[in-house]
């Protein structure tokens, strides 16, 4: 498992639509990604990113090529093997996306619930540390609507953080936040990210926050044309 | 193990998201309320009829009743021949027996003047007739000629017999046209059949109803050893009595005359109807709203997926939603139907109670009604894809 890439990627192709409606999103892609890794993955919008970011996560059905996330084989994975491997990945919206019946610690405890051997304490301890370390210790008890769109950001990361991921996926984390925040955040999850030894792959077009990365991936009509270290 | 589970527990997700939207939670509660309210009403007006039905048939002080063949229901008793009563007490069980004179007669309001048909029952004063402690001593002023007992609880519009009687007054009235005086007071009760009921002497009611053949009776009652089954007696009666007198347990008494209603009347199937209206009407309201809410929150519910969680998990979420308002629907409902039963008892004088029987099925049907629902918007939780929220 030490030795072992957390993601690889090899010759993954992927269309969306039927027929004469039929569109190549990604062609061709092949990548990896280490354990504690900090991959960056730029380009214009509708070039495939997000595609990506999904068949990783497990949301969507391989069509064409090869995908393992942490050794798992995906081409053609069961239902089970799929919400198995989807338990180790955090994963960070654009919106939120935060359940709006539930305080912040509530939905920050929604995932760290995911680890069902753990006991109730437990886990609400955990979610309390999150927040904690997210900067949010006096608003716990808030509902989402009560909390600024930067605070709903922090608490979906110590969400997603909360279920113990071994690889987090953010599309456009900061989009919806003004410069500061953007970058506080940025720095809290890659400060979070290499405490947990969690690799982190973020799809972003914010050319302020590119400096965190150990590399940046560019992507152009569904094919990967650079890598920067 | 309770420690275990305490310790397994997780996010009370169903009720947070009833909850944390008071006003839809609200109007489900009030939908589940009103369409258990219906159903408590229709069934409990149904059970009540069939129930009222047979308020006298109740107290009767007997084991095997013997009826006409041609007797369809207490509106329509036909008479049979007194012998019959006679002869059954040849059977080696049988104790006792009483004829009873059953018919309705016109009774004058005394305060009003105005006339209305009212359940009379005639028998030997020195007979038992109902299994009330009290009544025996009530009959013996009976045996004077032109005397009634009136049934207290009989409908107002005969007039305020007991409430005058209470205040001593000797209250006299016309009954088919002839005078009689009320020297007594009896709790029967109305029933749908009859509004009010009187009990006579049979000499009285002979007098009443001239045309009346001495040798008929309506129904006879036969009392029993008590160590004695009554089906059994009841069958071998049947067949050593010829067949122009049915004989019947009291129980089988009691359901022949419910069955009359149930079966021969359409009250029945109206009442089975309104309730099945609420039940109807109760379903489209907790569908509504249980698939507006996961409509809703499909977005939260694709995120719940992307993070790991199975859909069965959140299955269970739709399905506890619909638990709980089943409960949180029932229990007002129940209260509500107890606070309605007895404004009915009380300005119809109907015994409209409620039973546990009632009560479970009620709740069994805001359960199905619920669940139901539940299992259609889960339909709609299937929709939820993962993919689309990034």
């Amino acid at each position: 498992m030490i030795d072992e890439s957390s993601v690889e990627i090899d010759s993954l192709s992927h269309w969306y639509g039927k027929d004469s409606t039929r569109r190549q999103v990604l062609q061709s892609v092949s990548m990896k990604i280490e354990p504690g890794e900090v991959v960056l993955l730029t380009g214009p919008s509708g070039c495939g990113k997000t595609t990506l970011l999904t068949l990783i996560g497990t949301l969507r059905k391989i069509q064409e090529g090869h995908l393992s996330v942490f050794g798992e084989q995906l081409y053609g994975a069961t239902r089970k093997t799929r919400q198995k491997i989807r338990k180790k990945i955090g994963m960070i919206f654009q919106g939120h996306n935060l359940l709006r019946c539930l305080t912040a610690e509530q939905n920050v405890q929604m995932g760290s619930d995911l680890l069902s051997d753990l006991s109730y304490k437990v886990r609400r301890d955990k979610a309390r540390e999150w927040l904690r370390a997210v900067g949010l210790e006096h608003e716990m008890q808030k509902l989402p609507h009560d909390l600024s769109g930067g605070q709903k950001q922090r608490v979906a990361i110590a969400r997603a953080l909360a279920a113990s991921p071994k690889l987090l996926l953010a599309d456009e984390p900061t989009s919806a936040l003004d410069s500061v925040t953007g970058r506080e955040i940025v720095d809290l999850l890659k400060r979070l990210a290499l405490e947990q030894a969690c690799s982190v792959l973020m799809v972003t077009h914010d050319p302020r926050i590119l400096d965190i990365a150990d590399r940046i991936v560019k992507m152009e009509d569904g094919r990967l044309i650079s890598s920067i270290e | 193990m309770n420690l275990n589970v305490w310790n397994t527990r997780k996010i009370p997700l169903s009720w947070l998201l009833l909850t944390r939207q008071p006003l839809r939670l609200f109007v489900a509660i009030a939908g589940i309320c009103f369409a258990g309210i219906l159903m408590f009403m229709q069934l409990g007006f149904r059970d009540g009829l069939f129930d009222t039905s047979v308020t006298v048939h109740k107290l009767f002080d007997a084991d095997i009743v013997l009826i006409s063949p041609r007797s369809k229901s207490s509106i329509s008793m036909s008479g049979f021949p007194r012998r019959r009563l006679i002869q059954s007490m040849a059977h080696e069980d049988v104790i006792g027996t009483t004829p009873v004179n059953w018919t309705f007669v016109l009774w004058r309001n005394p305060k009003t003047l105005s006339t209305r048909s009212i359940l009379a029952l005639g028998f030997e004063p020195t007979d038992p007739l109902l299994t009330d402690k009290e009544f025996s001593s009530k009959a013996k002023s009976l045996t004077n000629p032109g005397r009634v007992l009136f049934d207290e609880l009989s409908r107002d519009e005969f007039g305020p017999i007991s409430k005058w009687f209470r205040q001593g007054r000797v209250v006299e009235t016309e009954v088919a046209g002839k005078r009689v005086r009320v020297t007594g007071l009896v709790s029967l009760g109305p029933s749908f059949g009859a509004d009010g009921n009187l009990i006579t002497s049979r000499e009285t009611f002979l007098k009443l109803l001239p045309n009346t053949p001495s040798g008929s009776i309506e129904i006879g009652l036969v009392r029993l050893r008590r160590d004695a089954d009554s089906e059994k007696v009841a069958k071998s009666l049947q067949l050593s009595l010829p067949n122009d007198v049915k004989v019947l347990t009291t129980e089988e008494f009691i359901q022949f005359e419910k069955n009359y209603w149930r079966n021969s009347t359409s009250i029945g199937f109206i009442f089975t109807l309104g309730a099945a209206m609420g039940f109807v009407v109760g379903c489209v309201i907790v569908y509504q709203i249980l698939y507006s809410d996961v409509s809703d929150h499909l977005a939260e519910y694709a995120t719940l997926m992307a993070m790991g969680y199975q859909i069965r998990t959140l299955l269970g979420v739709v399905g506890r939603e619909g638990i709980l308002l089943s409960f949180m629907g029932y229990i007002p409902a129940y209260l509500s139907g107890q606070a309605l039963y007895l404004l009915v008892r009380n300005s119809t004088k109907l015994p409209v109670v409620m039973t546990y029987q009632r009560a479970s099925l009620v709740f069994s049907l805001i359960l199905i009604m619920c669940m139901g629902s539940a299992l259609v918007a889960m339909k709609r939780l299937v929709d939820a894809d993962p993919a689309e929220i990034f």
